[in-house]
């Protein structure tokens, strides 16, 4: 048995067959109904199940579709699987389980495919609060999605279908009579759960249960009962009468992210969300689908208080908090980030582009009153949490209480970005050695510390995660004006590269970022050594001026970290000046190398 | 706007009157300084707005406020974070810094504040300007939306000062590296932050008194944010002020 400890289970009679029910949390709460795919059980949901009711304190269901896992089968199976058969299924299930209240569903693949079809159609209606969508789209948008393309044919268009069609080839094969039962039952059922380690990355132990080979068998019937007459006649009043939450898995090998573009002609409110997962997000993801699962279920739920006490949305005066939408909003709403140096510059621009985003932002300075600044203005902008703390990155202790301090506080970070740094110019025989333990240790060591404190306990959750480095074009451009500096970053680079190949396989993403010159204040605060503090602080204001009339805003910076975590990019020059000498580093280094002897006009 | 000033013997204007809603109070994509003037947006609820105006009876009245419709936290908060800067202002005049030193201890307090100076996408970048009297006529033609009776009086003014080493813009520019002249100064401080905007424009009296109280002050100190200000003080809310120093 695989599931958690505490689960209740029982048997509700529906249609002359049994159906095997489990139930995790306080019945007092709002009911959470998870709904499995093919070819799986209940059991695929175990992980997501024990979060959402120990962690989030909801009330969690979990049954076996017909035919599967210890649910009884029709008989004969030919018709047994239709639509209506299976929405007579939930509502029984729900009327059992939640008679008074309407249940929040959420489905699975094929779970998502018969949810879809419970949260469109009339009788359901006042039974589901609200739907959270996984890798499974309505069979009737499918058929609307597919007639579009068929009959207005554009390039495009035809490339999303034949991109579809061709990720679709298990279930032509499903279609054939008795060899998908014989595989199953046979040589595939005993593979399976290799398979999904090895193509899939799908932690297996207790998961796929014994019952694989039968539920699979049974489960072809779904396919063949619904598939060819739904797509041949796609309803055209399946609009959802639930908010819901569409999660996209953007690495799954059998659906095509574009099979939602239009999903919003047929749901009127809808929430998107993506991440960089394949088609199991249940098994590989439960951390972030559990909470993403809350999340919509505590807003749905409020929404449905304020309803009822009458307030409608107008309530205290300010205006309406609406959902941020975009890209980045639909990938890091709700994540954990953590940033360096988040009191100034790039590093505050991270902040908040990530805050507008709707991420929960952990800001990290040594100044505290420029970190707790970030936080609130962090807060204002739309991050559901954000917080201050004050921490040199370069203090190994320092660094190790606050990851501690996270860790117990928030949890398991998804994106780190270690960003803090500072600026050092001058001769190298002027570099004395406490200079470059002074860049080394904040600009290296606080990469370092970063990656080693955090990284770690992203690697052990093994649900993915990203860390950005912010190294500088000076990585990889020559300078006799800035060897420490210079050297710290390219050193930065480097260990970002080697990270990004040792994480690879458990979903982490490692990016470099490399600026250029950016109107930051790290020319402000730049150590020039060599000179004297009045000659200092002149170059200080000459440096500050040319930067300030190169004038490229760090929000431009920042919005490169995003989308360097979103298409998670290697490195990232950003400036033009540090392209072009990217480039003139890989193809030209000569001239970047003759370049290096010019000095900077100061 | 214009209708109702011009009903009310407004018959000039130093520029046109300017509203700005939603995020064009933080100039979003502004590129040159032509793109201030209205388009046809409608104030929505939560919408942030500039409001800026005119001349009255050859007093330039250059002044301006911005708020929003039914609360906006985001402008809530730069309002709040403007006293600041009005103060710095003030000070730093009095002590009769030179205009370009207080343009950039202006521009640093909003980068420290987290914000974008948002004045620099002004003509000339300025933060303030001098206006002075200007003679009524009958006739009074407009630049791009500038009246040139008041226009012609800052050109004359540059010249004056080109030639003994001042100039009627306050901008970041090497013009503007003197103390502050005596005269009236329209002060207009813009704050940037993500879309959305917040400024106001006041005018601030300099004179030759060799008294610091004397030798600046704001010519009115009943405004609506400074009244706000000061309610905020009193009714003790947690006031979060970043240092200026």
């Amino acid at each position: 048995m695989t599931l958690p400890q505490g689960a209740r289970e029982r048997r509700v009679r529906t249609g002359g067959i049994e159906l095997c029910v489990a139930e995790l949390g306080d019945p007092g709460r709002p009911t959470v109904v998870l709904v499995h795919g093919y070819p799986d059980s209940k059991e695929v949901w175990s992980e997501v199940a024990t979060r959402l009711a120990d962690r989030h304190g909801l009330h969690v269901v979990l049954y076996d579709v017909r035919g599967h896992g210890r649910s009884g089968a029709p008989k004969p199976l030919r018709g047994g699987f239709t639509l209506e058969k299976l929405t007579d299924d939930f509502l029984t299930v729900a009327d059992a389980v939640s008679p008074d209240r309407p249940v929040h569903l959420v489905g699975h693949d094929w779970g998502s495919v018969q949810a879809w079809e419970f949260v469109t159609v009339r009788r359901t209606e006042g039974r589901i609060a609200s739907f959270t969508s996984m890798s499974g789209p309505s069979l009737d948008h499918f058929g609307h999605w597919i007639d579009k393309r068929v009959k207005r044919p554009t390039p495009r268009r035809v490339g999303q279908l034949l991109g579809q069609g061709a990720k679709s080839w298990y279930v032509y094969l499903l279609h054939t009579p008795a060899l998908p039962e014989l595989a199953w039952r046979g040589p595939l059922g005993k593979r399976w759960p290799g398979i999904l380690r090895r193509m899939e990355k799908v932690p297996t132990g207790a998961y796929p249960t014994p019952s694989l080979p039968s539920d699979a068998a049974h489960g072809a019937w779904l396919y063949r009962d619904n598939v060819r007459s739904r797509l041949r006649r796609p309803r055209s009043d399946a609009h959802a009468h639930a908010p819901v939450q569409l999660i996209t898995p953007l690495e799954d090998r059998f659906l095509s992210e574009r099979l939602y573009d239009e999903l919003e002609e047929w749901v009127p409110n809808l929430t998107r969300r993506t991440i960089a997962a394949g088609h199991w997000i249940p098994r590989t993801r439960p951390d972030q689908v559990a909470s993403w699962i809350d999340d919509f279920v505590t807003s749905v739920e409020q929404e449905r208080a304020g309803e009822a006490a009458g307030q409608g949305r107008e309530q205290g005066g300010g205006p309406v908090r609406t959902a941020a939408a975009g890209r980045y909003a639909e990938r890091f709403g709700g994540r954990l980030v953590l940033v360096t140096g988040a009191g100034s510059g790039i590093g505050r621009a991270t902040a908040f582009a990530f805050a507008e985003a709707g991420a929960r932002v952990i800001a990290v300075d040594r100044d505290a009153e420029a970190a707790a600044r970030t936080a609130e203005l962090s807060r204002l902008i739309g991050a559901p949490g954000a917080w201050a703390e004050t921490v040199d990155v370069s203090d190994e202790q320092a660094m190790e209480k606050l990851a501690a301090k996270v860790h117990t506080e928030h949890g398991v970070l998804d994106v780190l970005v270690n960003n803090a740094g500072i600026g050092l110019s001058g001769s190298f025989f002027d570099t004395t050695s406490d200079d470059w333990r002074k860049v080394l240790d904040v600009n290296l060591w606080g990469v370092i510390h970063g990656c080693r404190l955090f990284g770690r306990h992203m690697a052990e959750r093994g649900q993915g995660g990203h860390i950005v480095n912010t190294a500088s074009a000076a990585a990889y451009q020559p300078s006799k004006a800035l060897p420490a500096y210079s050297t710290s970053k390219a050193a930065v680079l480097m260990l970002s590269e080697c990270l990004r190949a040792e994480l690879a396989g458990q979903g982490i993403g490692v990016s470099a970022i490399c600026p250029g010159l950016v109107n930051t204040n790290i020319t402000d605060t730049a150590t020039f050594v060599g000179v004297d503090a009045e000659e200092e602080r002149r170059r200080q204001k000459r440096s500050t001026r040319a930067y300030g009339l190169r004038n490229y805003p760090p929000e431009k910076v920042a919005d490169a970290i995003l989308r360097a975590v979103l298409l998670d990019e290697a490195v990232v020059p950003v400036t033009p000046e540090a392209r072009v000498s990217y480039a003139l580093s890989r193809f030209l280094p000569r001239a970047l190398r003759a370049l290096a002897r010019v000095g900077p006009p100061l | 706007m214009r209708k109702w000033c011009g009903e009310r013997g407004v018959r000039d204007w130093f520029h046109l009157p300017f509203a700005w809603f939603g995020d064009r109070t933080a100039f979003t994509g502004f590129r040159i300084p032509l793109q201030f003037f209205p388009t046809d947006r409608r104030l929505e609820p939560g919408m942030p707005f500039i409001l800026l105006a005119p001349v009255y009876e050859g007093y330039t009245a250059d002044v301006g406020y911005s708020g929003a419709l039914g609360g906006h936290p985001v402008q809530e908060r730069l309002l709040a974070d403007l006293e600041a800067h009005r103060e710095l202002i003030l000070r730093e005049v009095r002590e009769r810094r030179s205009l370009r030193e207080i343009y950039a201890d202006v521009d640093s307090l909003m980068a420290r504040q987290g914000y974008a100076n948002r004045h620099r996408a002004y003509p000339f970048g300025v933060i303030a300007h001098k206006v002075d009297r200007v003679r009524e006529r009958r006739f009074s033609p407009r630049v791009f939306g500038f009246g040139t009776q008041s226009l012609k009086g800052l050109v004359a003014d540059a010249l004056h000062g080109h030639r003994e080493g001042w100039s009627p813009l306050w901008s970041p520019y090497r013009f503007s590296d003197h103390p502050p002249r005596p005269g009236l100064w329209a002060v207009e401080p813009h704050l940037g932050f993500r879309g959305t905007g917040a400024k106001f424009e006041e005018i601030l009296v300099v004179t030759d008194s060799d008294d610091p109280r004397e030798s600046a002050f704001w010519l009115d100190d009943d405004l609506p944010h400074v009244r706000r200000w000061a309610e905020r003080k009193a009714q003790g809310m947690p006031k979060h002020e970043v240092e200026d120093e």
